[in-house]
């Protein structure tokens, strides 16, 4: 289990432990594929919403955050 | 910190990334936006835990990844045949993208077991370094880049049979390939 080969190499030579480079780009470009579909899909609405909703804060009693201006503690 | 303007803004960025995450993790999109959800309101109920200048994407992820763990713990207990169905919610889902070799390798990505499947998508697919993937997956970086190693070969095990030589995959693969005929 210990010779397994650091991925950073992306060894072109196939050995044990390491894949056929083709292979293994292959499946790079597959699960990024997948992922990347999914991203593109962008924000859907039911969260955008949702993160809107919850800036204001009336689930808290403490009023004074919305919206006002912050505290001058700014980096 | 206190959720500002542009923290919010940055939470809403990682959004499209957390669901590609949920759904890979998940296989199953419905549940994915349910996870991204409770992900959402789980981080601004501790958004003051949240360190400011650290990295959100990886905090987001973590919580993602935690309840995820939790999430499908529970289910396993309630649906024995929840992977069983898994195929059945893949072919009802609208499939733009979805030719057969693109079913075939979330098929083959749902068959690792978890913890090599969340590695892989991490590092090879999120884009995190291995050292932000082992503090989302609360492990080692060596653990991680065993976990990607291993889910690589596997995948290409199970995707890419006819070269399986190539590479030499262990004995445990190979049971795995022929392990239904």
């Amino acid at each position: 289990m210990k010779d397994v080969k650091s991925p950073a190499s992306k060894n072109m030579t196939p050995g044990k432990g390491g894949l056929n480079a083709e292979i293994q780009s292959r499946i790079g470009h597959q699960l990024r594929a997948m992922y990347d579909d999914v991203v593109r899909q962008g924000v859907p609405e039911r969260f955008a919403e949702l993160i809107r909703k919850l800036d204001v804060p009336e689930e808290t009693s403490q009023v004074g955050n919305n919206g006002g201006p912050t505290e001058d503690g700014r980096e | 910190m206190p959720l500002t303007e542009s923290l919010r803004d940055d939470i809403l960025a990682s959004v499209p990334s957390l669901r590609a995450f949920a759904i890979s993790l998940s296989g199953n999109g419905d549940r994915a936006d349910d996870l991204v959800q409770e992900t959402l309101l789980r981080a601004l109920a501790n958004i003051d835990s949240f360190q400011p200048g650290s990295n959100l994407p990886a905090w987001l992820f973590t919580i993602l990844r935690n309840l995820f763990r939790s999430d499908y713990r529970k289910r396993r207990r309630e649906v024995e045949d929840a992977e069983g169905n898994y195929a059945k919610t893949l072919k009802t889902q609208p499939a733009q993208n979805a030719h057969l070799e693109f079913e075939e390798f979330r098929v083959a990505l749902d068959k690792l077991p978890q913890d090599q499947r969340e590695a892989l998508i991490l590092v090879g697919a999120s884009g995190f370094s291995y050292e932000d993937a082992a503090a989302i997956c609360g492990c080692a970086v060596g653990t991680i880049k065993s976990r990607v190693n291993r889910a690589r070969s596997k995948l290409a095990a199970l995707l890419y049979v006819e070269g399986a030589e190539d590479f030499g995959p262990d004995e445990t693969v190979r049971a795995v390939i022929g392990g239904n005929g």
